[in-house]
């Protein structure tokens, strides 16, 4: 009943505009009287237009051919959920940063990176059992985060390790060591197998949403520098998976609870 | 729709009771005055090109970009007045922006009429200079009124408003994004500087209502739908401002039910709305104007 009330209104309206302006007082502006606003759905059921479809054919087509790529091949399914502190898949991220982007930094600074510090929250999928596609890579690391060394004074290297003692979460890291008491104190904490030289600056290899503080990563902020390598972290693995023909990561002694 | 929650004015009820029944009689000739302008929208499109995958547990088989196409066809058919608006986010979320940078979307939005599209915080994600390779493959304008570019390589080529003339009626759209500090890396945004939507869209607004004489303002905003902080959103900017009859919003990837309504800052009702992500949704707000409202006072009829 409201619908047939509505239409009726709308019509009176046109009507009484028409009637009084057509001929005389164009200089009344148009005012609105009327508005409907509703969501349409894109349903399933919807056609889709032909034209369109063959446009985006080919732009498609490469992909499927790309992502279907196989770059290695993993023995073990590996899932972020294996493991305490540290895991299998973590490891390898970490390994793989390390060991992709060091020569960069190295070329650009004469330096090296002396650790890796991921968020296991980072991790968006785990890996089957079977071929590694760059599909695989997409699927780890669906983000455009870069990675970014950044130099810290050896005081703010033990605020990394007091945060990773208190996430008790596997963060990937790389290039360090740490032992966690029962009680989740630092009973060990070393990089590069050496205990930490509090005058000393080292190069952690981060991404820039870590950098930037997140998943309260705060520890980065009071930083000496920072070196972008404009090497996204999806690409690192992509070519970390070109470069080993079998990915056979292991739990190990990186990070640790006593 | 859900009829109950239509607004209804005063405005054509008092017509209504005023002429009485003999109006119904001569509504052939008034249609010649009326003047129908449909407004189609989307925001946070995030790359969804490809329908999502029939297995998909929230959207089976939604979306895509050709079967949105089919819908705005469809719909121009019925009214040729209508201008396809998009609120940012057009870039980031498949591998078709990974591999192509975002020239399909850009190519395909052309294809389907794009009138104008703001930018979001995700269309900076290969850097400015990623947007900037790109704007070739746009046959559309990108809005921004709040970003000052002087210093960047999109310096002069995004423009803060434009007036769209359709079906004899002046539609002046412009658009806002949000804060980029904290949101986008600033090797991404690089020497983008951020002004405050308020002030800016009062003094765009007031530019497109005198100078430009325009019937109908639109905002193309990315500032996110609503926020418990300070923080400006498009609740908060449809209050603080006035003039703008329609808020197309973005960036929170709000499904809304159906299009707010909601009081500007002189107490007149203005419209916000968004539609979820990923063309899911397309949005349709259908505005009838005529000469006659102006003279009684009365604000229109709001059914949503
Ligand atoms: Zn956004």
């Amino acid at each position: 009943m409201r619908n047939i009330l509505f239409i009726l209104y709308g019509i009176v309206i046109f009507s009484f505009s028409g009637c009084k302006y057509q001929n005389k007082n164009t200089k009344v502006p148009l005012a609105v009287s009327k508005i409907e606003g509703k969501q349409l759905s894109i349903e399933k059921s919807l056609t889709e237009d032909e034209e369109i479809k063959t446009f985006v054919a080919p732009y498609k087509d490469r992909i499927k051919d790309e992502m279907n790529k196989v770059l290695s091949y993993t023995p073990n399914t590996l899932s972020k959920f294996n493991g305490e502190y540290n895991t299998a898949i973590g490891n390898m991220m970490a390994d793989a940063l390390l060991e992709i982007t060091n020569p960069v930094f190295h070329q650009r600074t004469g330096k090296n990176i002396d650790a890796v510090l991921l968020n296991h929250g980072g991790i968006r999928s785990s890996i089957n059992r079977g071929d590694i596609t760059t599909k695989t890579a997409y699927n780890i690391m669906p983000f455009e985060n870069e990675a970014v060394v950044i130099e810290l004074k050896g005081t703010q290297v033990l605020k990394m390790f007091e945060y990773l003692s208190k996430s008790e979460v596997a963060h990937p890291v790389a290039g360090m060591q740490l032992t966690l008491t029962e009680d989740n104190q630092i009973k060990t904490g070393r990089i590069q197998g050496k205990k930490v030289d509090l005058n000393k600056s080292y190069f952690i290899v981060t991404n820039d949403y870590l950098m930037d503080g997140g998943d309260h990563m705060n520890f980065f902020a009071i930083r000496e520098s920072e070196t972008y390598l404009d090497y996204k972290l999806r690409n690192v693995f992509i070519d970390y998976f070109k470069k080993h023909d079998t990915i056979n990561p292991v739990r190990d002694e990186r990070f640790i609870k006593q | 729709m859900k009829r109950r929650d239509f607004i209804q004015k005063t405005a054509a009820a008092g017509i209504f009771t005023g002429i009485g029944g003999t109006a119904l009689l001569s509504s052939s000739f008034a249609s010649a005055e009326a003047k129908h302008i449909t407004i189609l929208h989307t925001n946070d499109v995030h790359s969804h090109i490809d329908p999502f995958p029939t297995s998909d547990d929230s959207y089976p088989g939604q979306g895509g970009v050709a079967k949105r196409y089919t819908l705005i066809k469809n719909i121009k058919k019925e009214n040729p007045n209508a201008l396809v608006l998009d609120a940012g986010d057009i870039f980031q979320g498949t591998p078709y922006f990974n591999f192509y940078g975002g020239e399909l979307e850009f190519k395909l939005m052309s294809k389907l009429g794009y009138d104008a599209a703001t930018i979001g915080n995700h269309d900076f994600d290969n850097g400015i200079g990623g947007l900037h390779a790109q704007l070739p493959n746009a046959k559309f304008n990108l809005l921004n009124a709040n970003y000052d570019f002087s210093n960047t390589v999109l310096d002069g080529q995004i423009k803060p408003y434009q007036v769209f003339h359709k079906g004899g009626v002046k539609i002046g759209v412009f658009g806002v994004g949000i804060q980029l500090q904290g949101l986008v890396s600033k090797k991404m945004y690089k020497e983008t500087v951020y002004h405050d939507p308020v002030n800016i869209s009062q003094d765009i607004v007031k530019k497109l209502k005198e100078t430009e004489k325009c019937d109908l303002v639109i905002c193309l905003s990315h500032l996110g739908y609503s926020y418990e902080s300070d923080k400006i959103d498009d609740l908060k900017l449809a209050s603080q401002t006035k003039n703008i009859d329609l808020i197309i919003g973005g960036h929170s990837h709000t499904f809304l039910e159906k299009p707010t309504v909601t009081k500007n800052a002189e107490g007149k009702e203005v419209l916000v709305n968004q539609v979820g992500w990923a063309g899911i949704m397309l949005g349709r707000i259908d505005f009838y104007l005529d000469h006659a409202n102006k003279v009684n006072g009365k604000g229109a009829s709001i059914l949503v």
